[in-house]
């Protein structure tokens, strides 16, 4: 079957997917919390201010969480699932817990992106991994967060210089 | 009346680098049929994604961990009554009353059960509630324009809304968007994830929208295209249209999903 097309989030997403608590996977301050942020950056290196981004992690222990309530929050369930809408500078930042497999699946919208955009933020000094091992030193490096003192520091280049790798699964058009 | 016109004519003439809607038809006629079933990620028609899109072919990854599985939404996420958008305020909001209903299925056509749907869009006049919609037409004091809903055991979801107007915006000169409801979806994988709109059959704005046309396939931009269905209209209340929603396809397996 033919899966329908994907369209642009246009300019007033916020009307209908940023919602309150979207980026707080665990509250900030919790004893494990860390910040995963970033800026999200146009082909002139512009901040983009209306993207929106999602994650998608394993908890701690690397369990995919099965658990609902990414909308409203309860404060003590993990879901694993967040959504932050950018600033007007183009800064995202989640609240959440390290995760206990290799990276966070990430995926991209904004107004003039015709499509959503997947990625991977992987945590810093991977070990071997068949994407990354895949990649020219420079590419890699666009996948790889890089530790701060509240947590990684991931962005995202839409285009141009340091062009973030973005993914496709089999059997999807490219 | 006619030195008005001419005067009106000559305005846009003048000003340099000004598109006209002729200006993008021709681009798009250009790109009619260059992209695959998928809309183009460079799309210069939408001008907006000029500086937005990667230039670097995706790379191909076997999904692994997480991406395997979607996020789970329930009870605790969705309100029985966040799918009728026009009970969310203490009047009825101004316009054409309509249900929207479909079937979500992955790339197998297995229902997808249960699952998050979210969906955002314009008043009756055209007019987003939304601070950065300077369009000049009124704001509905009952109408806010955005639902939520989970798929139900066969992967239907439902919404009651208002039908949404045109909507105009700067992408050229006299840049008119179709009538659009903007959905969100989610499969059983997180590569499933979906940011679509639905648009309303036989509109006549559909040849020059840069963003219906960025699917550069007549039958895949059809698919985005819900069909008027008499069965689900209901005398003296409101309008039935259904649109079904295919996904990608999945790449857990059986094993796994154990």
């Amino acid at each position: 079957m033919t899966s329908a097309p994907g369209q642009t989030v246009g300019p007033f997403f916020h009307l209908g997917l940023p919602f309150d608590g979207g980026n707080l996977l665990v509250p900030p301050g919790h004893p494990q919390g860390v910040r995963l942020h970033g800026r999200v950056f146009d082909g002139e290196g512009n901040g983009v201010p209306d993207a929106l981004i999602e994650i998608w992690q394993t908890d701690p222990s690397g369990r995919v969480p099965r658990e609902t309530g990414s909308i409203r929050r309860d404060g003590y369930t993990f879901t694993g699932w967040g959504r932050a809408q950018t600033d007007d500078g183009g800064h995202y930042w989640f609240s959440t817990l390290l995760p206990g497999s290799p990276f966070f699946a990430v995926t991209v919208f904004a107004r003039g992106l015709t499509d959503r955009l997947f990625t991977r933020a992987y945590l810093p000094d991977p070990g071997p991994d068949a994407l990354l091992d895949g990649l020219e030193p420079a590419r890699r490096a666009t996948l790889i967060t890089t530790r701060e003192e509240h947590g990684l520091l991931f962005d995202i280049h839409l285009q141009g210089e340091g062009e973030t790798v973005f993914l496709s699964y089999p059997g999807q058009a490219r | 009346m006619e030195g008005k016109y001419r005067l009106a004519a000559l305005d846009w003439s003048s000003v340099a680098n000004v598109t006209t809607q002729a200006d993008i038809n021709r681009e798009i006629e250009e790109l009619r049929g260059s992209g695959g079933p998928q809309p183009r990620l460079d799309y210069p028609p939408y001008r907006s994604s000029v500086l937005r899109h990667p230039t670097r072919e995706k790379h191909l990854v076997d999904p692994e961990g997480v991406e395997l599985w979607a996020p789970c939404f329930g009870h605790a996420d969705v309100g029985g009554t966040e799918s009728d958008l026009t009970i969310q305020h203490a009047g009825e909001p101004l316009g054409e009353r309509i249900v929207v209903t479909g079937r979500v299925v992955d790339g197998e056509g297995r229902p997808v059960r249960n699952q998050l749907v979210e969906i955002w869009q314009a008043n009756a006049s055209g007019r987003y509630w939304h601070q950065r919609d300077q369009h000049p037409a009124p704001l509905d004091p009952n109408f806010t324009g955005a639902g939520r809903c989970l798929t139900d055991g066969d992967g239907v979801y439902t919404f009651q809304t208002i039908r949404p107007g045109a909507y105009p915006w700067r992408n050229h000169v006299n840049a008119w968007r179709p009538a659009h409801i903007h959905f969100s979806l989610f499969g059983t994988d997180f590569t499933q994830r979906l940011v679509t709109q639905m648009y309303f059959p036989g509109d006549p704005l559909f040849d020059q929208d840069p963003i219906y046309q960025s699917v550069t396939d007549q039958k895949a931009r059809d698919l985005l295209v819900a069909a008027y269905d008499h069965s689900l209209t209901t005398p003296e209340y409101r309008l039935g249209y259904r649109w079904d929603i295919v996904l990608s396809g999945t790449h857990r397996t059986p094993l796994e999903d154990s």
